[in-house]
């Protein structure tokens, strides 16, 4: 019994993976013969970028059950460290490639470090209070980062919150985050091929914690605190474990998101409460807890606004009930009363045709 | 067993829905290059906007093909809208006149929320629909995004109104407004030269790029030109409903001159604060000031004498013409990003004659023959006669100084 529930789940495990390397495989054969329009060749970065956020934040949202808002918070983190050290280390480091691979790096463990620093007084709260107080922190971050002036020149970095020329660099000196200009000039040097390596590392970590040790200890606390530390779990352990992973993940897709825009500035549109939201929907629609469910869904809910391009203004109007529809008629216990009744009926249908 | 049904019912549509989008780009990918095959789609396409079917109803069916990009929706929409409306009437007259080297001028407007990542999609859009020039982006991040885009592809661009300086990095890239920093050093020129005032006082949005862009200039210029500045002081998007304190500030260290490098809606607060405390400076505003006279429930008695730089104003004589077409086609009056993109088109029309490109030609090609042009036209346009670019985008023309007398401009 016990292997074969093993064995279940090492089989999902496969399929998820296999679904990522099989779109990868396809789009792949789709560039070399040409047949992809610019639009989705564009989007494909994007797309990856938004699944590893949705993977990320089902481990704060989903596996271990606390309300995270400030997702985008992190990934504002990540993506200014990486690029910023992109920019930083460009005559160090002529390779863009062997940049953006520190840059991930690095853009992970920044994001990760405050993932844990806001994490241990954070994680002391319940429910709403945590996601008041996650969703003020992505703020505070954004509006941080607006302020911040720092510059670069032959006796090292220089920062000022105040503009330019305060910085008092000399004439070697490039100023690399201006403020609400943010960074300007990033390569791009994130290709699909990245994305979709970072997403299937992002899936692995992910997948492996839910089914360690760790990971039972963490899906425990979620179910009944007071029972887990009964046992002996230590639970602020596992807290800050889940949410540190899960932070450091958002930094690496805030550092593709930063290789692949030529112009990074954190606006409410692309760090502010509004991503954190745009994360979570990808989350609760592709079910709390289920890894595959986000990809599919972040993937869904980023290409459906541009398939949709032709509609016009009624473009958003459009994506809101088409959102609304694939939330009702995935969730509602009605709507999958209906789905049981439509399937076996389609069932005996092709038993009779046979 | 329903989540596995439901997930792979997902992974079709998901497949579905990426090989519908490539299959139907495997022919527009290709438009650029042979414009001709294209003449089917085209028509089918033009179907999607009214403004589109008399364009394809050429008679040789081969058309230039011009993509605008703008914030049509959110915050920014008013200068998307405007962007994308000039853009039309002034293709709507171009064709009627016979279009551009004898070959009609279609229009396609994308929109990309004032989101850099949005803006590189819009772009893909029209690409895939065969675009073979962009007037846009309209915001400056957006535009700094789209404009690495296009200057990896080749393509050309020319944005009404991306200020920052990064806007144009691209050789391919021309601009029609000022840039940032230009505006701030003309102001503090203006200043110095007609001496209004010694003693400066600057509020200023430290949010945004546009009006901390302009400020830094302007106090690095204001040194050359003998002017003192006495008191500097921000405020953020977040804080743009309360000036007293700024302006107290002002008022103590005695500012003879308020520089306000920031958009209207703020100003008419800052001018009705100031006037509660009886503070009675000169104001001078830059372009973002315009619109000053029109915000709802503002009494313009308060903004007489105020001073601003502008490219464009409704009531000057040029664009009278403009403003009742303009006002008769969309029902607004047009505002200076509408002028902006009116003169981008006819930027665009002077540049591909001089050149003498066809749209059978690739967007690349059509693109280094436009980058050649650009430099050695001159057009009387809406926002500044004698306009020319150099070879690094800029435009180059004189702003013109207004005053607000009796609730209209007066050109100083």
């Amino acid at each position: 019994m016990k292997m074969n529930q093993k064995r279940k789940v090492f089989i999902q495990n496969l399929i998820t993976y296999a679904i990522v390397i099989g779109c990868w495989i396809i789009i792949q054969i789709m560039i070399q013969t040409g047949n992809i329009s610019s639009l989705l060749k564009g989007l494909l970065v994007p797309l990856c970028t938004y699944a590893i956020l949705a993977v990320s934040l089902n481990l704060t949202v989903g596996i271990l059950g606390e309300l995270s808002l400030g997702h985008a918070g992190f990934m504002c983190v990540g993506a200014f460290s990486g690029a910023f050290f992109t920019n930083v280390a460009a005559n160090v480091i002529p390779g863009t490639g062997l940049r953006l691979f520190f840059a991930l790096l690095i853009g992970a463990a920044v994001a990760g470090i405050f993932g844990l620093l806001i994490g241990i007084p954070v994680l002391r709260l319940k429910g709403d209070y945590l996601a008041i107080v996650t969703l003020a922190f992505g703020e505070i971050i954004k509006n941080l980062i607006n302020t911040l002036y720092v510059g670069v020149d032959a006796a090292g970095l220089h920062f000022s919150i105040k503009d330019t020329t305060s910085l008092g660099l000399d004439e070697t000196g490039v100023v690399i985050i201006k403020g609400p200009q943010g960074i300007t000039g990033t390569p791009k040097a994130a290709t699909f091929t990245v994305g979709v390596i970072v997403l299937l590392i992002t899936v692995f970590v992910v997948l492996n914690l839910i089914n360690s040790r760790s990971g039972r200890a963490i899906m425990a606390i979620r179910d009944n605190r007071i029972a887990a530390e009964s046992i002996g779990i230590n639970v602020t352990k596992f807290k800050l474990m889940a949410f540190a992973i899960s932070a450091s993940l958002a930094g690496a897709a805030g550092v593709l998101y930063a290789h692949n825009l030529s112009s990074l500035a954190a606006t409410t549109n692309n760090f502010g409460y509004n991503k954190s939201i745009t994360i979570l929907v990808f989350v609760v629609l592709g079910g709390l807890g289920n890894v595959r469910g986000s990809i599919i869904a972040a993937v869904i809910l980023t290409l459906l606004p541009e398939l949709l391009r032709g509609l016009n203004d009624y473009r958003m109007l459009i994506y809101a009930i088409v959102l609304i529809v694939m939330m009702i008629f995935n969730s509602s216990p009605k709507a999958i009363e209906m789905r049981a009744v439509l399937r076996e009926r389609f069932k005996k249908k092709s038993k009779e045709a046979a | 067993m329903k989540k596995r049904m439901f997930s792979l019912g997902m992974a079709v549509l998901m497949a579905a829905s990426m090989t519908a989008c490539g299959g139907s780009s495997s022919s527009s990918a290709t438009t650029a290059a042979a414009a001709a095959e294209t003449e089917a789609a085209e028509a089918a396409e033009a179907e999607d906007s009214a403004e589109e079917t008399e364009a394809a109803a050429a008679d040789d069916g081969a058309t230039f093909k011009i993509g605008v990009i703008g914030p049509l929706t959110g915050a920014a929409a008013a200068y998307g809208v405007g962007v994308a409306n000039g853009a039309d009437l002034a293709v709507k007259e171009i064709n009627a006149a016979g279009g551009i080297n004898g070959y009609q001028v279609e229009l396609n407007s994308q929109d990309d929320e004032h989101d850099p990542e949005k803006s590189v999609n819009a772009y893909n859009t029209l690409k895939d629909w065969g675009a073979q020039m962009i007037v846009g982006s309209v915001t400056s991040k957006p535009c700094i995004a789209v404009v690495a885009e296009t200057s990896a592809d080749n393509m050309f661009q020319i944005t009404p109104s991306g200020s920052a300086v990064e806007c144009i990095s691209g050789d391919n890239a021309f601009r029609v407004c000022f840039s940032d920093p230009s505006q701030g050093k003309a102001s503090a020129q203006y200043i110095g030269e007609h001496a209004l005032a010694t003693k400066i006082g600057i509020i200023y949005d430290s949010s945004t790029e546009y009006s901390s862009g302009i400020r830094e200039a302007f106090v690095a210029e204001a040194a050359n030109q003998g002017l003192e500045i006495v008191a500097d002081e921000a405020f953020t998007a977040d804080s743009a409903t309360d000036f007293s304190v700024q302006l107290d500030k002002m008022n103590e260290a005695g500012a003879e001159l308020v520089f306000l490098p920031i958009y209207y809606q703020e100003a008419s607060i800052i001018l009705k604060q100031a006037s509660d405390k009886e503070f009675a400076p000169i104001f001078f505003g830059v372009d973002g000031m315009d619109g000053i006279l029109t915000v709802d429930n503002f009494d313009t008695s308060l903004a007489e004498g105020v001073m601003l730089l502008t490219p464009f104003s409704t009531t000057e004589e040029g664009s009278l013409q403009f403003t009742a077409d303009y006002t008769a086609a969309y029902g607004e009056e047009p505002n200076q990003f509408a002028a902006d993109s009116y003169d981008a088109i006819y930027a665009i029309k002077a540049a591909a004659e001089a050149a003498d490109v066809n749209p059978d030609m690739s967007y690349s090609d059509i693109c280094d023959a436009l980058k050649v042009a650009m430099t050695e036209i001159s057009i009387d346009g809406l926002t500044g006669e004698n306009m020319t670019w150099d070879a690094s985008g800029e435009t180059g023309k004189a702003p013109k100084a207004v005053m607000i007398v009796n609730g209209v401009y007066e050109m100083q």
